[in-house]
């Protein structure tokens, strides 16, 4: 076992261990960090609909730059359709609809003057399966550099995103190999090394451990702490251990039953510091999820 | 039933237990069943195989280069199919060259672009339904458009009648197929696999290009083979497009030009031999039979092939 696993085994135990602490002292309301020099994303009043069910609404939070940042809540309330809003992956869904604004560096991502194609070659993506080309290994990292049309050295490009995903010394010697003959856990890696490839600011996790053994998850967790100096990271996770391991930010989503019909609508509960989410949640509904008590 | 009651965890009594309910007949016969309807395929294949080959045993044994290269001919012991393989040849060339991009590309249209409208889904039935218009009515088709209407680019020496009336017609004729077995391969690529190409910054057209054809491949190959094969072996079409079944002046030509003048294709020469009173025509239709087995085996074995090398690629 390679030594990063075990401090990961340990962080593991002294998360956990801690007991959750009781949210009764009154706090500031604003206790978020509202930079605008450090803030790569706003969104304002942002609602999603998927035809005429509302699948989330209002949602209105920011998200920092070089940090983690992670959606939290219970199934079926929305996390996963609020970051595919973020590089304009609901575009794909052809029945997805938005109203509000997502603001990425001020800049409108759902003006109509903007190209989703360029968005997602800045703003890449993790799915909550590996989901790498049928084709080599070498392949899958070349393609997102080949399309954005770059003409250096791709070796290169290879080599660094492979050595940022920490993969590089596992699969240095088949990189004319298929993908699709790694485990899990280095197929994940090799997702995450794709996305670095193409040198985006921003990447967007979707669970990205969900379909990964505590190992894989620890060494995913470890990446994610390496490479968000340099890229700021928005993670889905249902793991709330996940979320206060690796997590600056915590955002808590809730899915609210809507009166006339029998659907569920997301909403935004509480966003704030990590430690303060699992420590001091101000608000009750986040509480009883981050203390186990439902969700 | 199985209690608490400790008699039940006896040995001898847990040993009945397991070993009890040893006849599944129902199972039994299930299986029976089955493995009869296999039987009975199986079994007409080998009647309807071992019948024409040792038919037109007597013909491919004594003058198999003359039967495959002679020409049509009123007497069986000189008659050969050379014209109707050169035939059925142009007419794979034409389904090929037409069905195949036209087929992939509505294909391709509907599934990665069209959007998900009634109109879309209305298109999508009337395919479904055109696959299966009887062939006859295709070949009343051809005959308005590719015979009559554009006769005089078809064939204006032949009044129509030509191999690329019948290769045209019988491209239409096999193109709901082609658009069918190509939109479902198509379908079936992993919605996974495109997000992982949008999630990089890749295009539709280099999503498509770059992963969803290369995955799709088998399929469509597979299915544009089969529909070939369809097209090989349909005689209505023909027959309504006129091709020639006496005798027939320099149809035995490979040459671009010769495609202008009458034809006759290997459907066509069965149906026409097998009506023939003289004893010897029931050999030449039998060996003629076995012959257009051989082409159109020939056509899926190459498809299977091709689809193996591809898929070991993924």
């Amino acid at each position: 076992m390679p030594p990063q696993a075990n401090t990961r085994a340990r962080s593991v135990g002294a998360n956990t261990s801690a007991p959750p602490a009781v949210a009764t002292r009154p706090v500031a309301k604003q206790r978020m960090e509202t930079d605008p020099s450090s803030t790569v994303f706003k969104l304002e009043d942002l609602s999603v609909y998927y035809g005429s069910f509302r699948a989330v609404r209002n949602v209105s939070m920011s998200i920092p730059q070089r940090q983690i940042t992670a959606f939290i809540g219970p199934s079926g309330c929305g996390k996963t359709t609020m970051l595919r809003c973020l590089n304009r992956m609901n575009d794909l869904v052809e029945i997805a609809r938005v109203e509000g604004r997502v603001l990425y560096h001020g800049v409108d991502l759902y003006d109509e003057r903007v190209n989703p194609v360029e968005v997602r070659r800045r703003i890449g993506m993790v799915f909550q399966k590996p989901n790498p080309f049928p084709k080599s290994i070498y392949d899958n990292i070349t393609f997102g550099p080949k399309v954005a049309g770059v003409k250096g050295n791709l070796d290169e490009i290879v080599e660094r995103s492979l050595r940022r995903a920490a993969l590089w010394d596992e699969v240095k010697d088949r990189l004319k190999d298929s993908a699709m003959g790694l485990s899990g856990g280095q197929q994940q890696r090799l997702c995450i090394a794709r996305a670095l490839a193409v040198d985006p600011e921003v990447i967007l996790m979707d669970e990205p451990c969900s379909a990964l053994d505590p190992i894989a998850t620890g060494r995913i967790e470890d990446l994610m702490e390496e490479i968000k100096t340099d890229y700021t990271i928005v993670i889905v996770t249902h793991n709330m251990q996940q979320a206060a391991r690796v997590s600056d930010m915590c955002a808590f989503f809730t899915a609210e039953v809507n009166d006339h019909s029998d659907t569920r609508t997301g909403i935004l509960v509480e966003v704030d510091r990590t430690e303060t989410m699992f420590s001091n949640p101000q608000d009750e509904r986040t509480e009883s999820y981050v203390t186990g008590r439902f969700g | 039933m199985i209690g608490t009651s400790p008699a039940t965890y006896a040995p001898e009594a847990v040993r009945k237990s397991l070993q009890g309910r040893q006849r599944d007949i129902k199972g039994f016969a299930f299986r029976a069943g089955l493995l009869a309807a296999l039987l009975v395929t199986v079994a007409l294949l080998a009647v309807l195989i071992s019948d024409v080959v040792s038919g037109g045993w007597s013909v491919l044994s004594t003058r198999p280069i003359d039967f495959l290269t002679g020409s049509l001919s009123s007497s069986a012991a000189t008659a050969g199919i050379g014209q109707g393989l050169r035939g059925t040849f142009f007419i794979a060339v034409f389904v090929v060259l037409v069905a195949f991009p036209v087929g992939v590309g509505a294909a391709i249209y509907l599934e990665e672009y069209a959007p998900h409208t009634r109109f879309t889904r209305l298109i999508d039935v009337n395919i479904r339904n055109l696959a299966g218009v009887p062939s006859v009515v295709y070949g009343i088709l051809g005959f308005a458009i590719f015979v009559k209407a554009l006769g005089a680019f078809t064939g204006p020496n032949a009044n129509g009648r030509t191999v690329i009336s019948a290769g045209l017609t019988l491209a239409i004729l096999v193109l709901p197929i082609v658009i069918i077995t190509s939109a479902e391969a198509v379908r079936a690529v992993p919605d996974s696999l495109r997000e992982a190409g949008f999630g990089v910054g890749a295009t539709r057209w280099e999503v498509i290009r770059s992963h969803v054809l290369p995955y799709a491949g088998p399929g469509i190959l597979t299915g544009t083979v089969l529909a070939l094969a369809r097209a090989l072996g349909e005689a209505a079409p023909l027959i309504l497009v006129g091709a020639t079944t006496g005798f027939l002046s320099g149809g035995d030509s490979y040459r671009l030009t010769s495609l202008q003048d009458k034809f006759t294709a290997m459907p066509m020469i069965i149906y026409n031999w097998a009506g023939r009173p003289q004893p010897g025509f029931k050999a030449a239709t039998a060996a003629a039979i076995v012959i257009l087995l051989a082409v159109v085996l020939m056509a899926n074995a190459t498809a299977i092939l091709l689809r193996n090398r591809y898929e070991k690629r993924r």
